[in-house]
């Protein structure tokens, strides 16, 4: 639905984005991360057709977005990173507005208009000027904006900002259960949600994608060694030193409480069962014990990172 | 109804929400009911001294005396007055960031300039129709020749029309509108003091270019009552023109 072809933007001397390249099938939702200046935002901008691309292709459904951008415009939903809103206008004259911007007129206009504002829970506040609305709510009209024609694929400048706790659960169910009708790209600074709502995520920095894959997979191929922590109600002064003697074992570490300690093991080993039978044979009483795994916030500083001398990044999957 | 109506309407909704419309529209015509209060004054006093020179009716030609007068001091009030009706169309879209939005929706740029520039040009319009009372007030009252007051108000329409195209182009070089509103003013001063270079330069080929330019020579033509088509192809020209330019400026803001 989706595909992008080593696309290159430059301003100037600077390059916003170098050789870009990936794709989102019919029905993905794929995370776009990165942080501030990574060219996400550039990116985006190519594909809803707002800027060309200094080198590469960009195509949606099928069209190219430097050729025909009215193909394409009309199959795209975007919420930018600001909202794009009127303030001068109610909730209702707004999206009609957007609606007829889009072609839409009659009664498709009024039933999208109505499921739109349903969908987003925007009754409420339909008759309402956007300049008098909290911004939780313009945020939710600006969605609303980006859902009306019902386009087959939606781009998502970080679309929870503003939102409370509440709505925020309620915004990501929408955009899951758009997964499978819509292909949807989402920019996010919320790691959590990356992983809550997308099958798929790409991580770019300084214009470059580095790493693309699911989150799981992204965690194991980074993970360099096997870590687990356990809690024991006595932990007698060499018990560090003795836990670093069983087999496979390559470090232990202080946990931040008392009795808790982080072991390092060698990767693809599973010693949890060797621990525990040493730890309740040396009466250390075990509270816990847990495989650590790599956060898709550990993945991304570790990728985004590497210019601070931290590892370089993995390659883009196959 | 299409993007452009769409455009259109949303434009009218925002100049009626915000002041500006009731400012510049209250302003607007207040100095044009008092120059015409004033011109009145002006020739009932006239009369008086011919008729007390004299003796008996002397002609009034309110053609002269009223409209021509009216319509020359109202270029300077549509300098001063329209780049403020036009600074809000791009400036505002730009700083509310609605402006990527515009331009990432199905709608060519045309579109967009068009009907941001006809959502200005009715709302002139409208004040320059409600204008239309004072001549119908003194048509009650005394004769004149309704000819050239029509091509007066061809001409008002005209080169409000041209300004507010200029005024249009200076909204979409800025996100400020104090800033556009200014430059509005800044280019048509100018133009309006090419007219004195003109004039300064006097009967030769580069005066005459130079005159030329300038909206003045033309507007004056069509408030004397004269339509000639070199000054409608200078109208409308000029209107192409500005309206260009300001697609290449808009278009040309996606690339920075």
């Amino acid at each position: 639905m989706i595909d992008v072809q080593h696309i290159t933007k430059r301003y100037g001397h600077h390059t916003a984005i170098d050789r870009v390249t990936f794709s989102v099938a019919k029905g993905e939702v794929l995370a776009f991360l990165g942080p501030n200046g990574a060219g996400k935002t550039t990116t985006m901008r190519i594909l809803t057709c707002f800027m060309p691309a200094t080198e590469g292709t960009a195509r949606v459904a099928g069209f190219d977005c430097a050729a025909q951008p009215m193909e394409v415009k009309r199959r795209i939903g975007y919420l930018p990173e600001t909202p794009p809103v009127y303030q001068e206008l109610t909730v209702t004259e707004y999206l009609t507005f957007v609606g007829r911007l889009r072609g839409m007129t009659g009664p498709n206009l009024t039933s999208a208009l109505d499921q739109s504002i349903g969908r987003l829970e925007l009754g409420s506040v339909r008759h309402r000027l956007i300049g008098n609305l909290s911004r939780g709510y313009r945020q939710r009209v600006g969605l609303a904006q980006a859902l009306l024609h019902d386009p087959p694929v939606l781009i998502l400048d970080e679309p929870t900002v503003g939102l409370d706790p509440k709505q925020i659960i309620e915004i990501r169910e929408l955009i899951k259960s758009l997964a499978g009708s819509h292909s949807v790209i989402l920019s996010t600074h919320i790691l959590p949600e990356a992983t809550a709502v997308c099958q798929r995520v790409v991580i770019i920095s300084g214009g470059r994608i580095v790493a693309e894959d699911t989150p799981e997979r992204l965690s194991a191929r980074l993970r360099q060694s096997e870590k687990i922590s356990v809690t024991l109600k006595f932990s007698p002064p060499d018990c560090e030193t003795k836990l670093r003697a069983i087999p496979g074992i390559l470090n232990v570490f202080p946990g931040q409480s008392d009795g808790t300690f982080l072991i390092e093991c060698a990767l693809g080993r599973d010693l949890r069962d060797d621990i525990a039978r040493y730890i309740v044979s040396n009466q250390w009483g075990l509270l816990e014990l847990r495989t650590i795994s790599m956060t898709l916030e550990d993945v991304f500083l570790r990728l985004t990172r590497h210019e601070e001398g931290l590892p370089q990044p993995v390659e883009a999957a196959s | 109804m299409t993007p452009v109506q769409a455009v259109i309407a949303k434009e009218l909704r925002g100049y009626f929400v915000s002041p500006i419309v009731y400012v510049v529209g209250a302003v607007f015509l207040l100095i044009f009911g008092f120059l015409s209060y004033l011109y009145v004054k002006f020739t009932g006093a006239q009369v008086i001294q011919l008729m007390q020179m004299q003796g008996g009716i002397a002609p009034v030609n309110l053609n002269d005396l009223v409209f021509r007068n009216l319509f020359a001091s109202m270029r300077f009030v549509l300098l001063i007055i329209l780049p403020i009706l036009t600074m809000r169309l791009f400036a505002e879209e730009r700083k509310l960031r609605t402006f990527e939005f515009l331009m990432t929706s199905p709608i060519g740029i045309n579109d967009i300039v068009a009907g941001k520039f006809v959502s200005a040009l009715l709302i002139y319009l409208g004040l320059l129709g409600i204008t239309g009372l004072v001549p119908a007030v003194l048509m009650l009252f005394s004769d004149f020749d309704w000819g050239p007051v029509l091509t007066g108000y061809l001409g008002m329409a005209l080169l409000g029309a041209l300004f507010l195209a200029v005024g249009l182009f200076a909204s979409a070089l800025t996100e400020n509108q104090i800033v556009a509103a200014f430059v509005g003013f800044g280019i048509l001063l100018t133009f309006w003091l090419i007219s004195g270079l003109g004039a300064l330069l006097g009967d030769t080929t580069t005066g005459h270019i130079v005159s030329y330019v300038s909206f003045m020579e033309h507007y004056d033509h069509l408030v004397n009552g004269l339509i000639d088509t070199s000054d409608l192809v200078y109208f409308a020209s000029g209107l192409a023109l500005m309206l260009f330019l300001t697609h290449q400026v808009v278009d040309s803001a996606r690339w920075k």
